[in-house]
């Protein structure tokens, strides 16, 4: 009987296209997104070289890091780099023969919510792109990681990547998620236990019941945010969930081909007995809505917490972290997590952009209003979700609570476009990265789910989102 | 790509955890498009202050680091976002090796293609090495020999990856030994058509 294999290596194994002596492996792509801030270098490599674009056809470009939110974009994007930003890629997807969703293409948005939504991400794939962000496409069951721009040339070339095997890593979680407690919540907590590098040289495998039970908006969620755990992907294995979801979306495989699709799909999750690096547990069933307070997706705590106190931690170098971390999000110990007064609130992103996250936003909303001290923004992850969420009324009813409405894009996850904070402003936002600057130079960051950010939104503090939800 | 082979230089001191690619260098600088030119900007929000003044307390700010191209730093180095950006920072401003306990993934890789050494050592040596920094004395790294020297004070071995070693020891150009597979990859293809023809409908 041949051994039993897990996800990882079912995919990893069926797209080797050659193994090295050294134990590294050229691994095929089949599936390469582009966007404009970190493949300009890229194909101007190409062009050095006189090299074409192997596939383009497998190939996908998408504005988003850049675009502006506002109405008038399509006029005038006010900032001269990230105008050059979006010609080149523009003029590039052109020259190699590349689809391009630009600005003022209905079908634009952040790339990782886009590719799923058209049904681009399939089962036991690989997919790349030059984004830590790429994980997402892992809840469909494909191997999908970010890589460097040099990475970027190196696929858009020939269509491979050197790489090496991970070590692979099993999350259990079990139990239920409890009412008021989102995806978004549970790997927030998965990250303040093991750590940003708690998962690094892995791939996280999700299994286990709270997973089974999230939709595709949740699995991406989960999978999106692998990366702040440090792993390159996280996977979760095909069921029916996903092949619901891709009946729909993926028009493309159609008749006896869908069938011999669902077919291997179906044999994509883990053999029983196969064995995994390292595997840990975590119970969904005693998570509370999190709240990070610190300037690393780790500093997180359930919202019923208080700010930590450093002189508890032994650890020299981790309370030093902790130390800096306080000063520059103004916060003392001890404080307890709902007194933390806000400025913004952010919607949105490749981790919390989608409809699913942005019905559970607007039904915390309903019939209340913005705090007044409190600029709210919700910025959907793409055309289609934008369109879906006016067709449902979502889109009036946050305008209604006092919410800017604005277009698909990046936006206040990483502020390259004019979404910034000012210093000092504290946001609680939908995204993925507390950083120091992350969303604007001085500007503090609290991680959150798409209802505990409305939630904070209508308060105008951090607040427990079951509490407005009873 | 620029061969890495043997480094003599002063070392610099970050003794920072976690240090993530948008402290490297932050997002208003990936706006460029092109590898050069992004040294100025390396650790932008630490290096100056608000009002463009350089803070004189941050290690590259002080005359004896600033030709430092080696940085000793702390645990998960190059976490976060996969801009190779924060390399081409480094690089261009002259550093070519860093020592931490760990490093993220995708920081390592990028390091890999653009000449830079991303040394895991661990903490006994780091301290060594940081004591070195201290003193202003300098270190050799040499990948060949994957020894660390220093001076009379020894020194230690470390190891490298064997492949990593060999690409930033030849330099050479990956797409271009990449091209040398080219039918194996036309012939995976041929295969994948066959077996996963779902990957082929557009």
């Amino acid at each position: 009987m041949p051994r039993p294999q897990t996800l990882y290596e079912k995919i990893w194994q069926s797209h080797v296209v050659r193994s090295n002596e050294d134990g590294s492996a050229l691994l095929y792509i089949d599936r390469h997104l582009v966007h404009e801030v970190t493949s300009p270098q890229a194909f101007a490599g190409l062009r050095q070289s006189a090299r074409k674009v192997r596939r383009p056809e497998l190939t996908l470009a998408m504005a988003d890091h850049n675009v502006p939110t506002s109405k008038d974009r399509s006029f005038i994007v006010r900032d001269a780099d990230s105008r050059l930003q979006l010609d080149i890629l523009a003029k590039n997807a052109r020259e190699f023969g590349i689809t391009y969703f630009g600005m003022d293409d209905p079908r634009q948005g952040i790339v990782h919510v886009v590719g799923p939504e058209h049904g681009f991400t399939l089962p036991g794939m690989t997919i790349v792109c030059g984004d830590s962000h790429t994980s997402t496409h892992g809840a469909f069951a494909a191997l999908a990681f970010g890589i460097g721009t040099s990475e970027v040339e190196h696929v858009l070339a020939t269509q491979t990547l050197r790489a090496k095997p991970a070590r692979t890593m099993r999350v259990n979680m079990d139990g239920a998620l409890p009412f008021g407690v989102t995806s978004k919540d549970l790997i927030l907590s998965l990250i303040g236990t093991i750590g940003t590098a708690g998962a690094t040289g892995y791939v996280i495998e999700y299994a286990g019941e709270a997973v089974r039970n999230l939709s595709m908006e949740g699995r991406m969620t989960v999978c999106n945010m692998s990366i702040e755990a440090g792993a390159r992907a996280g996977l979760i294995a095909p069921d029916e969930v996903t092949f619901a979801y891709l009946k729909v979306r993926a028009s493309a495989v159609k008749g006896p081909t869908w069938e011999r699709a669902e077919a291997r799909w179906r044999n994509l999750p883990s053999d029983d007995g196969a064995s995994y690096d390292k595997e840990i547990s975590l119970d969904a069933s005693a998570i509370a809505p999190q709240v990070s307070w610190g300037t690393s997706p780790e500093q997180v705590a359930p919202i019923t917490a208080s700010v930590p106190d450093p002189s508890a931690i032994s650890d020299a170098a981790k309370r030093q972290g902790v130390l800096r971390a306080l000063e520059y999000m103004d916060l003392k110990p001890g404080t307890k997590l709902t007194d933390i007064a806000i400025d913004r609130v952010f919607i949105g992103s490749c981790t919390n952009g989608r409809l699913e996250d942005l019905r559970a936003a607007a039904a915390v909303t309903k019939g209340r209003r913005v705090a007044s001290h409190v600029q709210a923004m919700v910025v959907p992850g793409s055309g289609l979700v934008k369109r879906e969420a006016e067709a449902e009324g979502i889109a009036r009813a946050f305008i209604a609570a006092g919410f800017e409405w604005r277009e698909p894009g990046c936006s206040l996850c990483l502020g390259m476009n004019d979404d910034r904070l000012k210093p000092g402003e504290r946001c609680a936002s939908t995204s993925n990265r507390n950083f120091e600057g992350r969303q604007g130079r001085g500007g503090r960051t609290h991680l959150l789910s798409p209802a505990m950010a409305a939630a904070a939104a209508i308060t105008g503090r951090l607040s427990d989102v079951r509490e407005l939800m009873r | 790509m620029r061969p890495f082979t043997r480094l003599t230089s002063i070392a610099a001191a970050l003794p920072m955890i976690n240090v993530d690619t948008d402290m490297i260098i932050p997002k208003q600088f990936l706006k460029t498009i092109k590898r050069e030119g992004l040294g100025r900007y390396l650790f932008h929000d630490l290096r100056y202050a608000p009002n463009g003044a350089e803070n004189s307390g941050f290690v590259l700010n002080q005359s004896r680091y600033r030709q430092a191209q080696i940085l000793i730093t702390g645990t998960n180095f190059g976490c976060g976002s996969s801009r190779e950006h924060a390399v081409w920072a480094l690089a261009d401003f002259g550093i070519r090796c860093v020592m931490a306990p760990s490093f993220a993934d995708i920081f390592s890789n990028n390091c890999a293609k653009n000449g830079v050494l991303a040394l895991n050592l661990p903490q006994h040596q780091l301290d060594r090495c940081l004591a070195m920094a201290q003193a202003a004395r300098p270190l050799t790294v040499d990948l060949a020999d994957q020894y660390v020297a220093m001076g009379r004070d020894g020194g230690f071995a470390f190891t490298v990856d064997n492949a990593l070693r060999h690409q930033l020891l030849s330099g050479l150009d990956d797409i271009g030994l990449t091209e040398e597979h080219m039918d194996a990859i036309d012939a995976h293809e041929r295969r994948s058509a066959i077996e996963f023809p779902w990957l082929w409908c557009q």
